[in-house]
């Protein structure tokens, strides 16, 4: 039985959720559809939209959003913020380690050949210093909860993670569409994370820029997936969306192609994988980068955001050792839990994922979205043997979990009202001046009945989140 | 503490989106007006036109399509036309392709459009959505003329009342301008043979119902009335839309603001170049010009060399800011 954020063992509505409940029995189902019917015609017509891989007459979908928010008290709030801060700061001291001294190698706490024959690290990066040691500038990190005292993080986002336009859309909507409900609650703020976002951008630009440095977006433009998002936050944070192309490089100077002549760019924040950034350093195949940006990187001219090489903290054979990485550069017991994991690489751990494949999820070790993955228990007994001959064929490929019971919270479906899995993802902001995390992140919902699966890729929806003093 | 002040440049890409955003919606205006006219003139009693007009092809040569035309269809009639000019997927110059091509621009630049804008664009791209093949009978064609119409007075209305006065305004302001003067240009060359005096038979009831559907594309007929206050004269018609300043389709009107929107950006980048000069040149011209003397020289040879003049000008716009 899955912890539900509403109700208690025994049914009774936790003080939390009080007057959600209430709302809840005055609101008819109409109602509710009504709103729900005005919350996706908001999205729509705002073009916010996002686009599903490989979908044939995809081009742009809306995602689906639950109008029933979800509630976090302050005291859990404030332990869960506290984790994810020092989270955060653990994996920009490991990165700092990783592409200098090493010492976390030196102390034989993670394998040598889990990052050297790792895809992701970038050995150019080797002895590089970044602006005030800071790597991650943004993480998405995502937690779960199985009882009302822990978070467990699902997965550290530490690359170019998205999702935030959609916090902050369902803010918009709550606002808009359940006035009544918002206004009774006191709910924390979300709305200056775009500010948040640039002072922390501004904060670290190269020293030699000026006091005023010129911060822009790097986009891979309109077709990809999240590029609503990236247009979004340009335009809150009042800084130039720029594609590959809009930018060129000269002495190891980036600048923008402007109506009035080349403007130098000191700060970018790019959601462009570090594989197309550059196509003289890093893939050549690629027009979405800018030639001589990592040349320019190097030289200390411009700040990337998040650096380069930064997916070495996120792999999922690194999230194992996120504990003993905490302990190590911090000296602190982890605040949040992490997920027992067995990487398949070690026999043992084969050995038990293949006798236990029927409880497990088993994902790819270097994937991401949702895609590639088992949820044992949901499985037929044909993806199961087709996942057994894959993990004997590459066994280093896959990690593999025990399937949490994932939380529940009240969600509109079809039936009505119904439980449905959640998890949540925060944002932390690293900068010079300090880590800053809005109260909420994006609630990200499984919409069809004990799925576990919340990746809008694959069907899940979200759900604003209210950080409320109780 | 320092206020910033937006600084009066932008994205060369933005800019030429912005440019191109205004052109296409003003493109699907004009198309939406030549076929309103085609049904029109189309209507007349057959016998009476002359020999081998068809007012349907008439419409493909003055939206500059009739070669592509010609490759999908046999026959120009109500039917091939209107679906070709209007929701054809195939033609890159379609209405609705002219939409979608519009909206796939504000899309890039969302952060340069106000969110009115956006509204206007994005909203018109929804019901587009909807709009399939087939669904559109003859006689419903006047229902959807009208709802283009509509859009591009949005577009341009909401542009109009929300856009900062600076660089990003001026680019879509250009992109109208060069446009519509392109578009003016086209139909009355189109016709310039109905506007030439002829000896037998200055007007007929058919070569009103000519000229007036002229006027008429161009949402210019009550206007004549206005300026000159008598019956519809072929050199009048030249005259309303070549020469006079009150009128905002004509050519020099548009020149006028061309120059104008040209002079601003000048101003504020502090430097003077190409398509200023350019376009100077043509605006003079223009207004140095009188209708005897473009008659005299020639009405069809006038409107060709402004049609190559108005292209060199939008060639220096794009080189001088936007690639």
């Amino acid at each position: 039985m899955a912890f539900d954020e509403m109700r208690n063992g025994s049914g009774e509505v936790r003080p939390t959720y009080a007057k959600i409940a209430d709302w809840l029995k005055t609101v008819s189902a109409n109602d509710l559809e009504r709103r729900r019917y005005e919350a996706e015609l908001f999205y729509r017509r705002g073009g916010i939209t996002f686009a599903v891989y490989g979908d044939e007459q995809g081009g742009e979908r809306i995602i689906p959003y639950d109008i029933v928010p979800r509630i976090l008290s302050r005291p859990e709030w404030n332990k869960l913020s506290r984790g994810l801060e020092q989270r955060v700061r653990a994996i920009n001291l490991y990165l700092a380690d990783i592409y200098g001294r090493q010492d976390i190698l030196r102390a034989g706490l993670i394998p040598e050949e889990l990052i050297w024959r790792n895809a992701t690290f970038r050995p150019e990066m080797a002895g590089l210093r970044v602006p005030h040691n800071i790597y991650v500038h943004i993480a998405g990190i995502d937690v779960v909860r199985v009882d009302g005292d822990d978070f467990y993080v699902l997965e550290d986002n530490t690359r170019t993670p998205s999702g935030v336009s959609y916090m902050l859309g369902g803010r918009e909507i709550s606002i808009r569409l359940m006035p009544e409900l918002y206004a009774t609650h006191g709910v924390a703020p979300i709305e200056n994370y775009p500010n948040e976002l640039l002072a922390t951008l501004r904060s670290v630009a190269p020293q030699q820029s000026s006091s005023d440095p010129t911060v822009a977006l790097l986009t891979p433009g309109p077709f990809n997936s999240a590029y609503y998002e990236h247009s979004f936050l340009a335009d809150r944070m009042g800084v130039e969306l720029v594609e590959g192309r809009d930018l060129f490089v000269q002495d190891a100077v980036v600048y923008m192609r402007m109506t009035q002549g080349p403007k130098r760019v000191d700060v970018i924040y790019r959601r462009v994988d570090d594989d197309f950034i550059d196509p003289l350093t890093f893939r050549s195949d690629t027009m979405l980068g800018v030639p001589g940006l990592f040349e320019a990187y190097v030289a200390g001219n411009v700040t990337l955001a998040n650096a380069v090489g930064t997916g070495i903290s996120d792999d999922k054979v690194i999230y194992a050792y996120m504990p003993q990485i905490v302990k190590f550069y911090l000296g602190e017991e982890p605040i949040l839990k992490n997920v027992p994991t067995w990487r398949c690489r070690e026999a043992e751990h084969l050995a038990y994922v293949l006798d236990h494949l029927e409880e497990l999820v088993v994902k790819e070790a270097h994937g991401s979205g949702g895609y590639g993955m088992l949820v044992g228990p949901q499985a037929s007994s044909s993806e199961i043997e087709e996942f057994r001959a894959r993990l004997k064929a590459m066994p280093a490929a896959y990690i593999a979990q025990p399937t949490l019971s994932l939380s529940t919270c009240p969600t509109f479906v079809d039936q009505g009202i119904a439980p449905r899995h959640v998890d949540l993802r925060p944002f932390v902001l690293s900068g010079a001046d300090g880590v800053r995390i809005v109260p909420g992140g994006l609630t990200r919902v499984a919409l069809r009945e004990g799925s576990l699966v919340v990746n809008s890729s694959q069907g899940g929806g979200t759900k604003d989140t209210w950080i409320v003093d109780f | 503490m320092k206020v910033d002040q937006l600084e009066p440049s932008m994205l060369r890409r933005t800019a030429d989106s912005l440019y191109w955003l205004s052109r296409y919606v003003e493109r699907a205006d004009y198309l939406a007006r030549i076929l309103e006219a085609a049904e029109r003139l189309s209507s007349l009693p057959k016998a009476e036109l002359e020999v081998g007009t068809n007012e349907w092809e008439s419409a493909l040569l003055t939206a500059g399509c009739l070669d592509a035309f010609r490759e999908k269809y046999d026959v120009a009639n109500a039917l091939t036309v209107t679906e070709f000019l209007a929701y054809s997927n195939e033609n890159s110059y379609s209405i609705r392709r002219c939409l979608e091509t519009a909206r796939a621009n504000a899309r890039a630049v969302r952060t340069a459009l106000t969110a009115e804008m956006w509204d206007v664009i994005n909203g018109a791209w929804l019901e587009l959505q909807d709009l399939r093949p087939g669904t559109l009978v003859p006689g419903q064609s006047s229902r959807f003329l009208d709802w283009v119409k509509d859009i591009c007075l949005r577009v341009d209305g909401s542009g109009h009342r929300t856009m900062l006065r600076r660089d990003s305004y001026w680019f879509a302001r250009l992109g109208i301008y060069a446009e519509r003067a392109d578009n003016t240009a086209r139909i009355l060359d189109v016709k310039y043979h109905v506007l030439l005096p002829k000896a037998s038979q200055v007007g007929g009831g058919l070569d009103y119902a000519q000229w007036a559907a002229i006027l008429r594309a161009v949402s210019a007929l009550n206007s004549y009335h206005w300026v000159y206050r008598e019956s519809v004269k072929p050199w009048l018609v030249a005259d309303l839309l070549i020469l006079n300043e009150q009128m905002p389709r004509s050519l020099v009107a548009c020149y006028g603001q061309i120059v104008a929107n040209l002079d601003n950006l000048a101003t504020a980048y502090g430097r003077v170049g190409d398509s200023q000069r350019q376009a100077r040149n043509v605006y003079l011209h223009l207004e140095n010009n009188s209708v005897d003397q473009i008659f005299q020289s020639g009405l069809h040879e006038f409107l060709t060399e402004f049609i190559a003049s108005n292209n060199r000008v939008c060639q220096a716009i794009v080189e001088q800011y936007l690639i």
